[in-house]
Formats: C-alpha cells, sequence, structure tokens
C-alpha cells in the first residue's frame, strides 16, 4: 500500500513549495527568535529538491533561497547565520568524504585529519607563528592571502592525503577502517606535540588570532560573509560530485566499491583509483579547513578529535552513501541537531533548572550526548536503511539509446577489422 | 640510568601487555568465525571495569568490604563482571549483528561502532545520575609489592597476571579438548558445512560472543584494580591497541592474540620509557600511541596474516 502511494508520488506541487517558502520565510521574518521558522526555511531545499517541476526551476528557487532568502532574512542575525554557515561547513566536507566512502567504498574514519591539515595550514602562515622557524618578520600575511591559501590547503591536504593513501590503500575492508582510524589519531597527537623539537604548530595552545579575510579592502569577520564563501565553496563541490560520478573515474570508484577482484580484472589500477579518491576527498577537506580556520580565528587540536570524523561519517551514512543529495541532507541534519536543536534543548533545561523545576546534573546536559545520538543514529541505519535517506539512484543506461546511437552505426576498432575482412 | 629501570620496565609492560592479550582475544575468537571486527569489544572491557568497580564500591558503602577476605572479593567481583558482560555481549550481538549477517562487509561494522558510542554514553549516563561524576576511583583489594632487588611487582600486577594466564588456560583447553570447542573451530572453518554436519551454528557464535565479552569483562576489573581510576572512554583506545595485538600475532589465531598482546605490552612500554631518552626528549612517552599504530600499520602492510596466521589467498 505504502510502495503503491509512493510509486504515484511524482514530488511536492510547485504551489505548496513556494507556499511554504513564503511561509517559513515571512514567520522569520516577523518572529526573529523562532528556530522553527528557520529550520523551515532550511529545510525549504529539501522541500525544492522533491518538486514536481522541471530542473531549471528548482534550480533557481534553491539559489533564491540561498543566496536571497536566507541573508535577507537571517542577514542580521548573526547566531542564524553562524548555525547556516556551520551547516555549509560540514555538508562540504560530508560531499567530501562522499567521495571516499559513498563512491570509493573505502571507509575513512580519520578524514578530520585532512581537515586539520588545511586548517593549520594556513593557521600557521597567518599568525606569527611561522616566524618560529621562518627567518625574517614577515608573518602573519595579510587577510588577502586567504583567497590563495584556498588553493595552498587544497594541495596540501592532497599532498596528505596521498601520503597517507600510499601506505594504507594496501589494505582492506574493515582493516581499512581501524588503520585509519589509527592515522588520524596519529595526526591530531603529532599537531598535539609539535611544539617541539621545532615550534610549528604551538602544540596544545593553539594558534590564533588567525587573520580573517579580506577582499577589496574589505574585512570579513562575522558569519555573514563566511556564509557566502561557504556557499561558492559547495557549489564548487557539488558540481565536481556531480561530475565524477559518472565520469570515467567515478564508475571506476564505484566498480571497485561493488567489487574489487572484479573491477581489478576489467583493467581497472586498484591503488591508482583508491588515491586519486582519496587525495580528492582530503582536498575538499583542506579547502574548509582553511575557512574553518580563519572562521574560528582559533585552532588547536581538540578540533580534530575522533569525534569530529564519527560526525562526518554519520552525515555521509546517514544521509545515503554516494548519494549528493541524500548526504547534503544528512550534513544538515546532523548538524542542526547538534549546534541547534541540542544546544535549545539543553538551555531550555538549564531555565527549569534555575527556576528551581528540576535538578540537572553537568554531565546530563543534553549538548553532551553527542556520542549517544551519533551511536544510535549508525546503529538504525545499518538495520533500517543501509542505504540512507535517501538513496543513491544508479543511473539506468537506455540499450535502446545505446544501439541507435551514432556511435553504434559504423563498426569500430576490432569489430570493424573483423567485418572488413569479411 | 637506563638500563637500571629496564626490569621496572618490563613488569610493567607485562602487565600492560598480559590485559591486550586477553581483550585480544575477544576480538580473534569474533573475526576467526564472522570476519568482522567487533569494534564494541574494547567497550565491554570498559563495562566489566565500572561493573567489577560498582560491585566493590556498593559493598564498600554497605561496610561489607572491610572484613572480606580479598581474594574472595576479587572472584566475586570477577563472576559478577563477566555474567553482565557476558550477557551483554551476546545481547549486542542479538540486537545489532546478526539481523545484518547477510549484509555487506561495512554494514555490520558500522553497526558496531554506533554500538560501541552509545555504551561510551550510556555508561556515563548511569553513573552521572548515580554519583554525578562519570569516573570513579576504584578500591584497590592488594596493595602489598613484592620486592626482587632490581625490580618492585605490586601485587595487584601479580594478579593481573596470574589470572591472565589462567583465563588463557581455561580457554586453550576449552578451545582445544571440550565439545562445543570443537564446534567452534568448525564453525570458524566452513560454516556451511558445520551447519550440515549439525552445529547449531547460531548458538556457536552466541557461545563466542559470551566468552569473548566475559573475558573482556574480566580484564576490566584486572584494569580498574590495577590503574585505580577508570572512565567511560577507556576501552576505546585500549580496545584499539588489542586489536592491534590480535593483528600483530595474526588475527583469528588465539595463540597468536595471546603472544601479540604480551609483545605489544612490553613494546609499548618499552617505547614510553626509553624514546625520549633516545631521542634527547625530542619524541618523548607522548608518542607512545603513535609507536603503537605504527606498529599496526607496519603489520598491515608487510605482514598482514601476523606472526602466527597463515595467509589466505582471495576467493573469488
Amino acid at each position: 500500500m505504502a510502495k503503491k502511494w509512493l510509486s504515484s508520488f511524482k514530488g511536492i506541487p510547485l504551489l505548496i513549495t513556494l507556499l511554504w517558502i513564503v511561509g517559513f520565510s515571512a514567520a522569520l521574518f516577523f518572529a526573529e527568535r523562532s528556530v522553527t521558522a528557520f529550520i523551515g526555511v532550511l529545510f525549504s531545499i529539501i522541500v525544492i529538491y522533491y518538486t514536481n517541476s522541471q530542473k531549471n526551476v528548482k534550480l533557481l528557487l534553491g539559489a533564491l533561497v540561498l543566496l536571497v532568502i536566507i541573508p535577507v532574512v537571517a542577514g542580521d542575525n548573526r547566531y542564524y547565520m553562524e548555525v547556516a554557515s556551520q551547516v555549509g561547513i560540514y555538508v562540504a566536507m560530508a560531499l567530501g568524504l562522499n567521495i571516499v566512502v559513498g563512491f570509493a567504498g573505502l571507509l575513512d574514519m580519520g578524514y578530520v585529519a585532512f581537515f586539520a591539515a588545511g586548517a593549520y595550514a594556513y593557521a600557521i602562515f597567518a599568525t606569527s607563528q611561522a616566524n618560529e622557524f621562518i627567518p625574517g618578520d614577515i608573518f602573519p600575511l595579510s587577510g588577502e592571502w586567504f583567497w590563495p591559501f584556498l588553493i595552498v590547503g587544497l594541495i596540501v591536504a592532497a599532498i596528505f592525503g596521498i601520503l597517507l593513501g600510499l601506505p594504507v590503500l594496501r589494505v582492506k575492508g574493515d582493516y581499512l577502517a581501524i588503520v585509519t582510524l589509527g592515522f588520524g589519531e596519529i595526526i591530531r597527537i603529532i599537531f598535539n606535540n609539535l611544539d617541539k623539537p621545532i615550534n610549528i604548530t604551538n602544540g596544545p595552545q593553539g594558534l590564533t588570532p588567525i587573520a580573517s579575510p579580506e577582499l577589496f579592502g574589505i574585512k570579513m569577520n562575522t558569519p555573514f560573509y563566511f556564509y557566502f564563501i561557504v556557499l561558492v565553496v559547495i557549489a564548487f563541490i557539488v558540481l565536481a560530485n556531480v561530475r565524477f560520478e559518472h565520469s570515467r573515474l567515478g564508475r571506476a570508484w564505484i566498480a571497485i566499491r561493488e567489487d574489487e577482484l572484479a573491477a581489478q580484472s576489467m583493467g581497472i589500477s586498484l591503488l591508482n583509483t583508491k588515491l586519486t579518491a582519496f587525495a580528492i576527498g582530503a582536498s575538499f577537506a583542506g579547502v574548509v579547513g582553511v575557512i574553518f580556520a580563519a572562521k574560528q580565528t582559533f585552532v588547536d587540536p581538540t578540533s580534530f578529535t575522533l569525534m569530529e570524523s564519527i560526525g562526518i561519517l554519520v552525515m555521509v551514512i546517514l544521509g545515503g552513501s554516494g548519494s549528493i543529495p541524500g548526504v547534503v541532507l544528512g550534513a544538515a541534519f546532523v548538524t542542526v541537531l547538534q549546534v541547534q536543536l541540542l544546544k535549545e534543548f539543553s538551555n531550555f533545561l538549564h531555565q527549569l533548572q534555575s527556576a528551581g523545576i528540576i535538578d540537572l546534573p553537568n554531565q546530563l546536559d543534553p549538548s553532551k550526548f553527542q556520542r549517544f545520538i551519533f551511536g544510535l543514529l549508525l546503529i538504525l541505519v545499518a538495520l533500517y536503511r543501509p542505504n540512507g535517506l535517501i538513496p543513491a539512484k544508479r543511473k539506468k543506461n537506455d540499450i535502446d539509446k545505446i544501439k541507435n546511437s551514432d556511435y553504434n552505426k559504423e563498426p569500430q576498432g576490432i569489430l570493424a577489422k573483423i567485418s572488413q575482412s569479411k | 640510568m637506563l638500563l637500571s629501570i629496564l626490569p621496572q620496565v618490563l613488569v610493567d609492560g607485562l602487565t600492560l601487555g598480559f590485559m591486550y592479550a586477553v581483550v585480544a582475544l575477544g576480538y580473534t575468537m569474533v573475526y576467526g568465525i564472522l570476519e568482522f571486527i567487533n569494534f564494541a569489544h574494547g567497550e565491554i572491557f570498559m563495562v566489566g571495569a565500572f561493573v567489577g568497580t560498582e560491585v566493590l564500591l556498593i559493598a564498600d558503602a554497605m561496610g561489607s568490604l572491610e572484613g572480606m577476605n580479598p581474594y574472595f572479593a576479587l572472584i566475586l567481583i570477577l563472576v559478577v563482571a563477566m555474567a553482565v558482560t557476558g550477557a551483554l555481549g551476546v545481547g549486542i550481538e542479538r540486537v545489532a549483528y546478526r539481523p545484518l549477517r547477510g549484509a555487506p562487509r561495512l554494514i555490520p561494522l558500522i553497526s558496531a561502532i554506533g554500538v560501541s558510542f552509545l555504551l561510551q554514553d550510556l555508561v556515563r549516563f548511569t553513573e552521572a545520575v548515580a554519583r554525578n561524576e562519570f569516573y570513579l576511583n576504584s578500591p584497590i583489594l592488594f596493595n602489598g609489592s613484592v620486592n626482587l632487588g632490581i625490580a618492585t611487582i605490586p601485587q595487584k600486577a601479580l594478579i593481573v597476571i596470574v589470572i591472565a594466564i589462567l583465563m588463557m588456560m581455561i580457554l586453550s583447553f576449552f578451545v582445544n579438548k571440550t565439545k562445543w570447542g570443537i564446534a567452534m573451530r568448525a564453525v570458524a572453518q566452513d560454516q556451511s558445512t558445520a551447519s550440515l554436519m549439525t552445529i547449531n551454528v547460531d548458538r556457536v557464535i552466541m557461545l563466542t560472543f559470551l566468552i569473548g565479552s566475559s573475558l573482556g569483562g574480566a580484564t576490566g576489573v584486572l584494569f580498574a584494580q590495577n590503574y585505580g581510576t577508570i572512565d567511560p572512554y577507556i576501552g576505546f583506545i585500549l580496545g584499539l591497541k588489542a586489536f592491534t595485538a590480535a593483528v600483530l600475532g595474526g588475527i583469528g589465531n588465539l595463540r597468536g592474540a595471546m603472544v601479540g598482546g604480551v609483545l605489544l605490552g612490553l613494546l609499548e612500554s618499552l617505547a614510553g620509557a626509553y624514546m625520549g631518552p633516545l631521542t634527547s626528549g625530542a619524541f618523548g612517552a607522548e608518542y607512545k600511541d603513535v609507536f603503537t599504530f605504527s606498529i599496526l600499520i607496519l603489520v598491515l602492510l608487510f605482514k598482514p596474516e601476523g606472526l602466527f596466521g597463515e595467509a589466505v589467498k582471495e576467493k573469488v
């Protein structure tokens, strides 16, 4: 019954989508502190995704919500923009991990190491830290250097990815998970202790103040600007994901994910293909790391713990590994849950506590229940929705179309030779 | 100076190593049968530590610990912890792993990671409700020590080593000589043939989880007795290292896990003590974990079958 209803479901009518967007935007505009309204506006992206209309219309609507409505309605509210840019940062990272876990099927549990590499790449040179090991008092670099450092972060993280990948990727399946986990911890311990013999990362004290990005003399130091920076990066990463998915490389990744032996016997080089997945996934995390460092103006090793890696993994798995809209949904859901819903809930409980209604021990604060929620989500997804909330769609090749395509009219390659010799 | 601390370092390493060895047995038994890394095994160890310590603390609060024979108290907490963790292991297998047995290999692993994090927070939650703190200081049953001249062996370390050896001996006997042990080895070799030989595979897997988990729980008790302070996160890193030990010895191989555990404990203890002085302070004891993980990575790269395992060819 439910299946029948689902198969006849063509999408949400455009009118309802429009009403949804207008309704929640107006609600947020007039009731500025309403969390429900803000989440409604964020959720409208999903509604648009399921709308029954043409792709261009949907893209236009999505762009309208992201570029116009959210900045106009919530732009003067620092907190909402902060949440929105955090959501963006995690969406971008989850899309990077999606290439490694979703497309290539390599369970990477140390992904945050690449994020850390990007963040430290910018942080070291955008604070006076680099003076410790580079002579000449030329650091910190000014905020204009943020833009080239997006590329530097990308390259540094990609190099990290290749260096880690070369030994690690010879290991298979569940071993890979453990080894990457180990490597993630190694990197964190190294960053934590690299204040001697040469002080490179300033150890547990971390690095601060990191220069905010500057463009044409405007100092971009509020979440409002980072929201747009993150949006541009996400657009780039989504585009890369979409383009990779059906490219030769992307199909090779999926083949490896499904069956390594079969893929290898079809002539796919295992190590190279896996290595590119690792490096590309890593490079996205590196770019996001640079943005993160600039946004926080402070980095220290505690931002790059195993919990972060697990969190990003939860986003990918929950949303549907290999599915781009799924991963975006998963990342948005988990981030909003973490940074907003749990915090609101714990603020609510704190209010009750200060009113003397309940007694709340510090350890029971809902915002500390990250592990519990991540754990529960992972188990539930594994048991009931192993393909995630929005499962990846397989692109189906239309056999008739291939048969009638221009390439098929003239016999080519070896077929041509055979038919000629006849 | 460097040599004079060597005996003490070896004693510490052995104590640690025997704990790794028993926890590694749990990983290796499950892997031998299901080819699946039971990620939550470290957390079962942690639950064992908490259960044992709680029993001691409650007995202490009721005033019955004072006159109790310490050996009796130790056996009591071992039995209680083993019973609870054994049941927990079987329950986890039933709820989170068995429904996924036919699924792609990564799915059970994801479920296991979930169980691991869930258990950490559940224990923290329970302790926070009960005691308003999430770490516990365990009463230590054995405070004496044996002085050998070159090194002092604390009594509690001796207890760890003796009990670990006892458990390993009982396990070897069980696996090699009893009917159930033979059934376990048969299932590890070939599940479908074993089931044709009228072995109840599901029950054997349950038994494996029961034994592996109760061994892990018992080690948790020993850990709490040896180090005194426990928190809900001790299981994670220790579990990883015990897994490293299992890989080092050859995963799926019981003798390998025992030798690998002791070897890893010794190596880690030596690294912790000597890395600092040997590199004149550049890389000190804070790189101890890095050292252990590097061993894991090196073994997986150059001898993935471990010290005692057999190389497996992939079947198509």
